[in-house]
């Protein structure tokens, strides 16, 4: 008696368990009917993206520049140095 | 060769870039995510730009490794710096993108957690190059390795573990399920590559200059 009283317990659970489980969710699903204050703007996050994207670029491109440009005057200097040594001598 | 294309070719990519905000403009709006979406399109060629100069970090490491080639260690930290920066941007954007479509700026998931670590492998890499001392190079060049190494743990992780990134299918079923999305994400491909081989050009003159001064200084010396 306890033995299928068990059982037919568990069988019940077993389906509503089957039943209150959700399906799996393969990729994003949106949130729709969200009240207007819990919305995130979209365009500032786009705009930000690429905007992020400029910045580093020219910073980069920037300190590119610098480091050959400082190189090169030491190229310069010790050019000159040299020139100057050989004129001594 | 590469002097007499460079100008050219930072014209076309000029050119290219002045056009890509148009043609991501024109690309209808996402279903799902609308407006959010057009981050994707910069978004996925980092990556693909990314990919390209982690492998030609991993191979320029191994040839220098393993020749002692100093062309070859030009190449690999000239593209273990844009490592760092394309990387920088991929995570920065993605972060922008989940806070739209996830809520949240991050997410410690297989994915972005394993893009962070490949972006700190290759930040190490140039720190050892920085501050190593002598022979930092060799040690340097292992990591360029083994960075490359993990490159493909990262692509793979979406299908390997359970993340909230789509899975890596996504991308390639892209063109058939929204080929005007997908023509926008080849052209941006393409010139993120463009600008990897300008900038990866300049990176790898200002190291040529640097060993020229290096053996100006040693002429000098002697």
């Amino acid at each position: 008696m306890v033995r299928r009283a068990l059982s037919a317990c568990l069988s019940v659970a077993l389906f509503s368990v089957s039943l209150l489980a959700q399906p799996g969710q393969d990729g994003f699903v949106q949130v729709t009917g969200a009240p207007p204050g819990e919305q995130i703007p979209a365009a500032p996050l786009v705009i930000s993206s690429y905007a992020f994207f400029l910045v580093l670029l020219f910073i980069y491109l920037w300190t590119i520049w610098r480091r050959i440009g400082k190189v090169e005057a030491d190229m310069r200097s010790l050019e000159r140095r040299q020139s100057e040594g050989g004129q001594r001598r | 060769m590469m002097k007499k294309i460079f100008v050219p070719l930072v014209v076309v990519a000029a050119a290219v870039f002045a056009y890509a905000p148009v043609a991501i403009n024109n690309v209808p709006l996402e279903s799902t995510m609308l407006l959010v979406q057009k981050i994707f399109y910069f978004h996925m060629a980092t990556w693909i730009a990314l990919t390209a100069v982690i492998a030609v970090c991993g191979v320029a490491s191994a040839i220098y490794l393993f020749k002692g080639s100093p062309i070859a260690d030009w190449y690999a930290v000239a593209s273990a710096e844009l490592c760092v920066i394309f990387g920088v941007f991929g995570l920065f954007s993605g972060s922008l993108w989940g806070r739209k479509a996830w809520g949240v700026w991050w997410q410690w998931d297989a994915r972005v957690t394993m893009a962070t670590m490949l972006v700190l492998v290759f930040l190490g890499y140039l720190m050892v190059r920085k501050y190593g001392g002598p022979g930092s190079e060799k040690l340097a060049a292992a990591m360029g390795i083994f960075g490359a190494a993990t490159a493909p743990f990262v692509y793979k992780s979406t299908d390997w573990w359970r993340t909230i990134h789509p899975p890596t299918s996504v991308v390639r079923t892209l063109g058939e399920k929204f080929p005007a999305a997908w023509d926008v994400v080849i052209y941006c491909s393409v010139a993120f590559l463009i600008l990897v081989v300008l900038l990866l050009t300049a990176r790898v003159r200002l190291e040529a200059l640097r060993a020229e001064l290096d053996r100006m200084y040693l002429a000098l010396e002697d």
